[in-house]
């Protein structure tokens, strides 16, 4: 297509803007944009106007050489509409639908022009539907560039809440890990446990794996980095909240976890307590205690 | 050339790093470390390295000599204080320094030599539960 035939387009476009536009929309409309109410009717009425409008300045200046700089805002609107949809919850196709849904009204407003031959109609058509082909595809880029941001976001903020280091008793700490222990983890979980023990002058630390999916032997060389860390700091480590299944794994995997294992918090609890020299007894026996004469 | 002081309480010897350790100084240390101990019959080694910053290999492998030194002269090695920057170091070296006693502060290493003072047979209770 010509510059000349470009301009003619862009010409067209721009006399019946707004006859595309309500089709546009319409169809839109018709393909149940609307209907899930994630997106409000005038909202989506002036992105249509808006991309049209910011298109046919486009094809008016450089025809249809999408890479041109020319179609920047045209880029940069449509990545603002993509990264919206992409946080309200629209599926790709829909958010794709966007731009292909375009074709139709604009195929149809150009076959109505006048002085139009078939050879150029059909060569007109082609062009238009690479430009918006490239446009609806650069859409889903951006569509999946934001969800993997969204994606990757949530995976920082859960690993940074799923590392607390409770504090049991005076000097006895637990670490209850969630979720599977990859590299990054264990470095995060071993500098808030030594940060912690060194604060707190802590002598024991359990870590409880009952909320740790599957163990393997990078998951149990993690485990052991962990204990033998908090071992130069002078603490005692427990591993608390071994499964069978994770029992049995472990045994045959052949991993050896050269350290105390207890199988509930409860157990190794009561090892920690043992261990800095505290008992639980029960409230009966104490109180009759009391009841004898203080010496 | 520098030396780090080696003090003595009791029947233990007090070895305080606070300065950035290079091999020289620290092959000085172990040197004099061994000769004190048979000097002065120490049953327990205590070394404090809260203020050590950087730690590579061949410190780590230094705390691990003197106290395999330290255990044919019958005495306790105790490493006291290390920060939590040199732990994770240290493990991922490699260095998990398996020979050596470890306590958080010096007042706890004093009493873990102590307690061993008092019931020498009862060594090595890692495992007791």
């Amino acid at each position: 297509m010509t510059r000349h035939d470009a301009g003619a387009i862009a010409q067209l476009v721009a006399d019946h803007e707004k006859e595309i536009a309500a089709e546009w929309f319409d169809l839109l409309k018709k393909a149940g944009a609307l209907q899930t109410g994630r997106i409000k009717e005038a909202e989506l009425q002036t992105q249509c106007g808006n991309f049209l409008h910011l298109l046919q300045h486009a094809l008016g200046k450089v025809g249809t050489h999408v890479a041109h700089d020319a179609y920047q805002p045209v880029r940069e609107m449509l990545g603002e509409v993509s990264r919206s949809r992409a946080v309200q919850g629209f599926s790709p196709s829909e958010t794709a639908t966007f731009v292909f849904s375009l074709k139709q009204p604009l195929f149809n407003t150009i076959s109505r022009a006048k002085g139009v031959g078939t050879a150029d109609l059909a060569q007109i058509m082609w062009s238009m539907t690479l430009l918006l082909d490239n446009l609806g595809l650069y859409t889903l880029e951006v569509f999946q560039k934001s969800r993997e941001e969204l994606i990757s976001r949530q995976g920082r903020e859960i690993s940074e809440l799923s590392t607390p280091v409770v504090k049991l008793w005076d000097g006895v700490l637990a670490l209850p890990v969630i979720g599977t222990l990859d590299s990054q983890r264990t470095q995060v979980i071993m500098e808030n446990l030594l940060q912690t023990i060194v604060d707190q002058g802590a002598e024991i630390a359990i870590i409880d794996i009952t909320g740790v999916p599957t163990v393997d032997t990078l998951t149990a060389q993690h485990l052991l980095k962990t204990v033998a860390a908090a071992r130069l700091m002078g603490a005692d480590c427990i591993i608390s909240g071994i499964r069978p299944q994770i029992a049995q794994t472990i045994v045959h995997l052949g991993v050896e976890l050269n350290v105390l294992t207890k199988s509930t918090l409860a157990d190794a609890f009561a090892i920690a307590l043992r261990r800095i020299g505290r008992m639980v007894v029960p409230i009966k026996a104490t109180s009759s205690d009391r009841q004898k004469p203080a010496d | 050339m520098d030396r780090i002081p080696i003090l003595k309480m009791g029947d233990a010897l007090l070895v305080t790093i606070q300065v950035d350790m290079h091999d020289r100084l620290a092959t000085a240390l172990e040197e004099d470390l061994t000769s004190k101990i048979v000097a002065s019959h120490a049953k327990g080694v205590l070394i404090d390295i809260s203020s050590l910053e950087i730690v590579d290999s061949f410190i780590g492998r230094m705390l691990d000599n003197i106290a395999a030194v330290a255990r044919v002269l019958d005495a306790e090695t105790v490493v006291v204080g290390m920060r939590p920057a040199v732990a994770i170091t240290l493990v991922e070296l490699g260095l998990s320094l398996s020979g050596v006693k470890t306590a958080l502060n010096v007042e706890r290493g004093i009493a873990l030599i102590q307690r061993r003072l008092e019931t020498p047979e009862a060594v090595d209770g890692v495992g007791e539960d």
